[in-house]
């Protein structure tokens, strides 16, 4: 198991440190995904990890022993970059069987376990490829399949479908999470696209400006955002506080009133029922719903959605609609 | 006319000039001095060029160049490759102005490279103990000296483009540092490796002021030969026969060069904005350690000169320097002067045209054949020997229409010539990194081509422009191989001055040499820190 204690990393003593104070537990086996805009410090935390950054305080200790003297290469873990890595002076084989041959393993076991290992992550065959053939999603496959190849203790990936399009990344994620359960290893992962993470991780922790802000397993990160901006970060479209907040439970028919409410752009939904009243400002037709914006009584300006048949019939800038509540897309903030 | 006829034509003319000259004042000459080995009283004897290749001496001579430069070829990437490391891969305060330190021999006249070394290794002189004046250690010492820059620039611009992540992802695999070194960093440099050792072989096989100080009669390259051949024991037949053996390796040498190159510039995957130099570490320690011997040993025999060219038997005095004007050195510095600028702005001209026309990069195969051909034609100068162009000048360009023997146009452009590929090298890889789309872009937008010409491509090559330029003109003002041919007795350039003057037995005499050296040392070095203030960092390739 991976601990992290009171991790900083500092570059520059003028600047505040690019990870401050962080400490995540990972038991052996779970996938974490360190979630974060870009400058949050994952991607030092992580490299901090892989021990590819000075630890100015702190500790990174696994199964119990402190790695602060443990260079690198004898960490026994293995790091996947956004953008593979491939040494492009070797085929893909010889990308895979790297690490293999790095520990002296006989050529026929190599070759064995490389085919293998491209069996595992969809690309059999692929072998004799110059890795300058492959497409993003295949270099990031080899990638993957070289940072399996000798069982590391932890693996850690950086941002590994980003630099991937969207349809690629959607596919690729849920590939990534059944090789890697399959697999049966440990992952640290860090990115920025929340559908990643939920796809491929157990457990998330959400960082910002060098600290956690939350953790647990992904229900809960998702369930309860420390603050607003962590809400937003997480895809919840608006924070509402105070009176407006309460106008909205009391119109779920919810018991407790208090606290800031997280709503995502669904949580509103038309319903000549509902007890919420407002006007509507605009309305966009999407593929499986028309989005709203509508200014409500006592709340104010929020996102809502209507059933794509609904269109046209009431939906028109002005008209006056009734909105009912969906809690499940709402989340109340932990603070 | 189709547009693709019509650009095709646009570039035979934008390289009609530099053919032109490169025709007129390479090819004649060097053709006319092969010609002079290969017939005698008319007619063709090739039995009297394998005879005189056959000869002992030739062997000698054509082994101690092959070995010698290869020695010097691998101490110098030995040694260049940690400070390619420490001056491209970690930061530390200080760092630009070693990196400038390191290109100072490169620039130094090669006479003065020579003249260096025999101060310091002379019997009387700071490392005397060691007896390796006059043994060829001392000139593949001087060859290593003089080569140094080419391998820490060339593997240093490489090596500052790796991504590091590359190396961290090797190392997180379970790569120790020397696996990682030897697994991926040194593959990744092959091409530059393999770019700087052909460089710095070709300017070993071919260098003539430092052999000829350094080793006088006993010890010949094939360069210095052909220069004993034709002007102590007038036999051309052999200079020429010799002259054409160089030709051949060397044509050979730069396509393979030429190959690397190609294979480098596609493998090049750079790390762009990402910053790839870190800040020493202890583990850093022994590179760091070698890279401060180094420059120790670059440094000994610059010192060596400046301490003895301040001293007359043994006691400090400038006399020395006092000696100068009477030994004609101020009016060599000058004729040096107006001849490097002169030879500086016409390698600027064919230069800045040859770059532009090799720099295209057109679809069509036998287009690209081309202009590789042309890009490799170009180079020729670099490793042609310098005296045998120097001497092919002198024996062809003597009859009308082209009497100019007498003429003082000859040396400016016989150095422009040998400034040509430096030039080149400088501005090619620049031009060719403006990213076609945009220009593209800029067209799209509106810019005619002379738009384009102006506010895309202008504004990344005048740095590197003014660096060839500086390039060129120390160049020039080291010159010696061709210019001792060719400037006319009563008006030496201050190479030529230094070597005469070293060559007399009179201790006064090499006394006023070292101070001529220090002189034109400053004037190179001045021109190279000026050329570096414009934070040029690495560009060019050689």
């Amino acid at each position: 198991m991976l601990e992290i204690r009171d991790l900083t990393v500092r570059f520059d003593d003028a600047a505040p440190p690019a990870v401050d104070g962080v400490s995540i537990d990972l038991p052996a086996g779970d996938v974490l995904a360190v979630l974060g805009p870009s400058g949050s410090g994952k991607s030092t935390l992580l490299r901090a990890v892989a021990g590819l950054e000075p630890v100015t305080a702190g500790s990174v200790l696994y199964d119990g022993v402190d790695l602060a003297d443990v260079p690198t290469h004898r960490r026994g873990f293995a790091l996947m970059f956004q953008d593979g890595q491939l040494f492009a002076h070797q085929t893909v084989a010889g990308n895979v069987g790297y690490p293999l041959r790095l520990r002296r393993t006989p050529a026929r076991t190599v070759a064995a376990r490389v085919a293998e290992l491209l069996e595992l992550v969809g690309l059999p065959g692929f072998g004799q490829r110059d890795t300058t053939s492959l497409s993003g999603g295949e270099r990031q496959r080899v990638a993957l399949a070289r940072a399996l190849a000798v069982d590391p203790r932890l693996l850690l990936l950086d941002e590994p479908l980003s630099a991937l399009d969207r349809g690629l990344r959607e596919r690729l994620a849920h590939d990534l999470r059944d090789i890697l359960v399959a697999a049966g290893t440990t992952v640290l992962l860090v990115t920025h696209d929340q559908e990643e993470a939920f796809t491929v991780a157990d457990r998330m922790a959400l960082m910002r400006a060098g600290r956690v802000v939350g953790a647990g397993t992904v229900e809960e990160v998702w369930r309860h955002p420390a603050d607003a901006e962590a809400a937003r970060f997480l895809g919840y479209a608006t924070v509402l506080e105070g009176p407006a907040a309460r106008r909205v439970l009391r119109a779920a028919g919810a018991a407790d009133l208090s606290g800031a409410l997280a709503l995502r752009r669904s949580a509103l939904r038309v319903d000549p029922a509902g007890t919420l009243h407002g006007r509507v400002v605009s309305a966009r037709s999407a593929p499986d719903a028309v989005r709203l914006t509508v200014d409500v009584e006592e709340v104010g300006e929020v996102h809502a959605v209507a059933a794509v048949g609904d269109r046209g019939t009431m939906l028109g800038v002005g008209n006056d609609i009734r909105l009912a509540v969906d809690l499940n897309r709402t989340a109340r903030l932990a603070g | 006319m189709t547009r693709r006829v019509r650009a095709g034509a646009g570039v035979l003319a934008l390289a009609a000039l530099p053919l032109l000259v490169l025709v007129v004042f390479f090819a004649l000459p060097v053709a006319g001095m092969v010609g002079r080995g290969f017939f005698v009283d008319g007619s063709l004897d090739v039995a009297g060029v394998v005879e005189i290749l056959g000869r002992g001496r030739v062997h000698r001579v054509l082994w101690f160049t092959l070995w010698s430069s290869a020695l010097a070829t691998a101490v110098t990437l030995l040694l260049g490759l940690p400070m390619a490391y420490v001056l491209h891969r970690l930061s530390f305060p200080g760092r630009r102005l070693l990196r400038a330190c390191v290109l100072v021999p490169f620039v130094l006249p090669t006479v003065v490279v020579g003249v260096a070394f025999r101060t310091l290794l002379a019997d009387s002189g700071p490392l005397g103990a060691l007896h390796l004046d006059g043994t060829p250690v001392a000139i593949v010492a001087a060859m290593v000296f003089f080569n140094l820059a080419v391998v820490v620039r060339t593997v240093g611009a490489l090596w500052e483009g790796l991504d590091r992540r590359r190396e961290e992802a090797a190392a997180a695999l379970g790569a120790s540092p020397l696996q990682v070194l030897r697994t991926v960093t040194l593959p990744a440099l092959v091409p530059g490796l393999a770019s700087a050792a052909s460089v710095v072989f070709l300017f070993c096989a071919t260098s003539f002021g430092v052999v000829l100080t350094l080793g006088g009669l006993r010890y010949a390259t094939v360069e210095t030969e052909i220069y004993l051949l034709t002007t102590q024991f007038l036999d051309l037949r052999a200079a020429s026969a010799l002259s054409v053996l160089q030709l051949v390796v060397v044509s050979l040498l730069l396509y393979a060069a030429q190959r690397t190159r190609v294979s480098r510039e596609q493998a090049l995957d750079r790390a762009g904005i990402r910053t790839t130099t870190r800040a020493p570490r202890r583990r850093d320690a022994p590179v760091l350690a070698v890279s401060g011997l180094v420059l120790l040993l670059v440094a000994a025999p610059i010192a060596a000169l400046l301490v003895r060219s301040l001293q007359l038997d043994g006691a400090w005095s400038l006399q020395s320097y006092r000696e100068l004007t009477g030994a004609g050195a101020a009016g060599a510095l000058a004729t040096s002067w107006r001849v490097a600028v002169d030879a500086t702005l016409l390698s600027m001209l064919l230069g800045v045209l040859v770059s532009v026309v090799v720099s295209r990069r057109p679809r069509a195969r036998l287009e690209r054949r081309g202009l590789a051909f042309l890009d490799g034609l170009f180079m020729l100068p670099l490793g042609v020997s310098a005296v045998t162009l120097g001497f092919g000048f002198l024996i062809t360009l003597d009859q009308p229409p082209l009497d100019l023997r007498s003429s003082a146009v000859l040396v400016p452009i016989a150095q422009a010539l040998v400034a040509l590929p430096l030039v080149v090298r400088t501005l090619a890889p620049v031009l060719r990194g403006v990213d076609p789309r945009q220009r593209q872009a800029a067209a799209s937008l509106g810019a005619g081509p002379l738009r384009v010409l102006a506010t895309v491509e202008l504004p990344v090559l005048w740095r590197p422009l003014l660096a060839a330029a500086g390039f060129a003109f120390a160049v020039s003002l080291g010159e010696f191989g061709a210019t001792s041919f060719l400037a006319r007795p009563d008006r030496p350039t201050l190479p030529v001055l230094i070597y005469q003057l070293a060559s007399r037995p009179s201790e006064q005499s090499f006394g006023t040499a070292l101070a001529a050296s220090v002189v034109l040392c400053v004037v190179a070095v001045t021109v190279t820190a000026l050329v570096e203030r414009l934070r040029l960092g690495s560009v060019g390739a050689f």
